[in-house]
């Protein structure tokens, strides 16, 4: 009955756990401001599974998925900042009903790019369309060529330098190195109170589930399957008949897409957007996120991100000295040690173990020993 | 954005902008040098080569101070000796740094790259820790203050000068050890077909530690020429990383010419713009003009054709 195209019974058990946990039990347990918290750090899982898509089953390392969060972050912050700049707010203005910091540089006029973001409707458009048209155009200039590996690895990372130089160099259009702070309303619905972010967390680990659905859909279509062939075996998957860089591109726009819904929800429920992350340093800890997860679990990509944020909060709270020690190390014993990460340990030494301790309880059915024979022998 | 200058002017500009642009260059080239070769011949990404700099920086800085403080009277020729300690201690942390983390990883090219960002930033808690989260400077000896005036409106700075020649020399010496020396034509037989050299009695292990020590070396002589002509803080090296890789891949890795070629330009055609713009939007304009010309041809400006 659970066996679909989604996900098979032992993934439909962690999926409904990572429910309960995110649904049930953090919120029961945590005030508001630290639900809050847990929301932001769930903003970069998305990034995260989009990066086990990418990178996990794709083996293609984006180091600039900081850039699809900012572009997501930022389109969102631009209709929020846009609500929060009415005529009444901007009185004392020189040029009021434009934002604050557009007023402080000395342009007088809405530039023409964000006219638009006044639509409800053209900026969730946006969210999707501008990230995924720009990977869409990064990725076929880069895989049609076949341009791949570190070639890509070290691009991404360029156009994540460009991208943040330019934001904080442009402060008239886009707030510079401060961002867009003082986020108010969504439609009128004040973003601020406790009841709105309580709200807000919801809606967030709802987005989250559709995007871990799709995330699933593709691992088990055939589609996902290229992509792990790919990863492995490129030149064969191009000889059996293959577009290789449409699959990649596809991998890539997916991944950018669902960074850019993790950005948007940042700006949502954090109430700012700023342009540190956009650039180098938080791209590459994303990669972290995942890589601790376990680049190949989709699941893995949300603890890791849970883990390591809360690792680095209260880390960086008590010992603020330590704390880069404990991420570089971090990096270094993951790649060293654990290439699989979180989900690599559990699924060697702890998934055993649970599997035994249910096997041994169950009333055996007729037959059912020997297939526990064939599929346990491997894993002893 | 001419309108303003007259000819003479722009000549004058184009020329101190120039010359700001090879400074900018020596720096680029001496960074690129050691990358490329690490880049080019063991594929490995070393996201920490911007920290090794540092250490070179900050080794010059100790030396500077230990030279001022006992040993006033030799004091202009400092540099020459932690040119040397900052090549010797950012070489030996290289090999061990090999031996300890990358020799796992060759097989894992994307890892490297990783592993040797955690190493980045432990490093550089290393330095806040140990040097503190300020920016330090060297006094620099008298000899390298002021300026050659050239023409009435043309004035080089000397220390700039000085960094100049020493890429220079530092150039002309890996070439010789790259393509001369018989170390030099192991490490290139490694780079083109590392089965293969092994076969014919090269200990691979042992160039991949020495190749990765000597860019890591340069890369320290880099930031002992860093120090001329500017501040050294915990993250300075981390402000060149990216750009660095830029120029290897611009230039082709494993191509000494394509480095210096990528180098001058991109270095060329960011000071030049500087004048006319802000910094920022100079920077911006080169890095997409790169990222442009490279979706154009991957393989950078100077491809080496090895058979795969």
């Amino acid at each position: 009955m659970t066996d679909n195209r989604f996900f098979n019974r032992s993934e439909f058990i962690g999926i409904l756990v990572l429910a309960v946990f995110l649904m049930v039990i953090l919120p029961l347990t945590l005030d508001v401001f630290r639900l809050n918290l847990v929301a932001k750090y769930l903003t970069y899982a998305f990034v995260a599974l989009g990066l086990v898509v990418c990178w996990g089953y794709g083996g293609i390392l984006s180091l600039g998925q900081g850039v699809f969060f900012g572009l997501g972050g930022y389109c969102m912050a631009m209709f929020l900042k846009l609500e929060a700049s009415s005529v009444e707010n901007t009185k004392i203005q020189s040029t009021p009903g434009i934002p604050d910091f557009m007023d402080w540089n000395q342009i007088t006029a809405l530039p023409l790019f964000w006219k638009p973001f006044s639509s409800l409707t053209f900026t969730i458009a946006a969210i999707i369309l501008v990230p995924g048209i720009f990977a869409l155009i990064i990725g076929t200039a880069m895989f049609k060529r076949r341009v791949g590996g570190t070639y890509f690895a070290i691009i991404t990372q360029a156009v994540a330098a460009i991208l943040t130089i330019l934001i904080v160099g442009q402060q008239g259009y886009t707030g510079g190195i401060n961002g867009m702070t003082d986020l108010r309303t969504l439609k009128g619905w004040d973003i601020r109170p406790d009841h709105a972010k309580v709200v807000l967390y919801f809606f967030e680990v709802g987005c989250l589930f559709v995007c871990i659905m799709i995330a699933q859909f593709v691992r088990h279509s055939k589609l996902g399957r290229i992509l792990v062939a790919m990863r492995e075996k490129e030149d064969r998957v191009r000889f059996s008949g293959y577009s290789v860089a449409n699959f990649k591109i596809f991998a890539f726009c997916v991944a950018a897409v669902f960074a850019a819904i993790g950005g948007a929800m940042f700006a949502l429920n954090v109430g700012f957007m700023s342009p540190s992350f956009v650039g180098i340093v938080p791209s590459i800890e994303m990669v972290i996120y995942t890589a601790v997860g376990g680049r190949l679990s989709i699941l893995g990509a949300v603890y890791g991100t849970l883990l390591v944020n809360f690792a680095k909060t209260s880390l960086s709270e008590t010992f603020p000295e330590l704390w880069l020690f404990g991420l570089g190390g971090l990096f270094i014993a993951v790649v060293l040690a654990f290439p699989n990460g979180l989900a690599g340990i559990w699924g060697d030494y702890v998934q055993p173990h649970i599997d035994r301790l249910i096997s041994s309880r169950k009333p055996k059915p007729e037959g059912w020993t020997d297939k526990s024979v064939t599929d346990g022998a491997p894993a002893e | 954005m001419f309108g303003d200058y007259s000819l003479g002017d722009l000549g004058s500009i184009f020329v101190m902008q120039g010359f700001a642009g090879l400074i900018l260059f020596s720096v680029y080239v001496l960074m690129a040098l050691g990358l490329a070769i690490i880049f080019g011949q063991m594929g490995v990404i070393n996201m920490a080569h911007g920290e090794f700099m540092i250490l070179g920086a900050y080794v010059t800085w100790m030396t500077s101070n230990i030279f001022q403080s006992y040993l006033p009277s030799l004091f202009s020729g400092y540099f020459f000796l932690a040119m040397i300690l900052a090549f010797v201690a950012s070489g030996a942390l290289g090999m061990l740094v090999e031996w300890v983390l990358i020799r796992h990883l060759y097989k894992r090219p994307l890892d490297t790259l990783l592993a040797t960002w955690g190493l980045s930033l432990m490093l550089q808690q290393a330095y806040r820790s140990v040097f503190g989260a300020r920016e330090v400077g060297v006094e620099l000896p008298q000899w390298m203050l002021g300026s050659l005036h050239v023409t009435d409106s043309i004035e080089v700075p000397i220390n700039g000068v000085f960094v100049m020649c020493l890429t220079l020399l530092i150039t002309v010496c890996v070439a010789y050890v790259m393509y001369k020396s018989r170390w030099g034509r192991q490490v290139r037989a490694v780079v083109q077909n590392r089965v293969m050299a092994g076969a014919v009695g090269i200990n691979t292990e042992k160039v991949d530690r020495y190749t990765y020590g000597l860019g890591c070396g340069i890369a320290g002589i880099a930031g002992s020429a860093f120090t001329m002509i500017g501040s050294t803080g915990p993250t300075s090296g981390q402000l060149y990383i990216v750009d660095t890789f830029l120029v290897v891949v611009f230039g082709g890795a494993a191509s000494l010419l394509g480095t210096i070629a990528s180098a001058f330009s991109i270095s060329q055609t960011q000071s030049t713009l500087e004048f006319f713009m802000s910094g920022s939007m100079a920077k911006v304009l080169t890095l997409l003009a790169v990222v442009g010309i490279l979706m154009l041809r991957p393989q950078g400006l100077f491809a080496l054709k090895v058979r795969k």
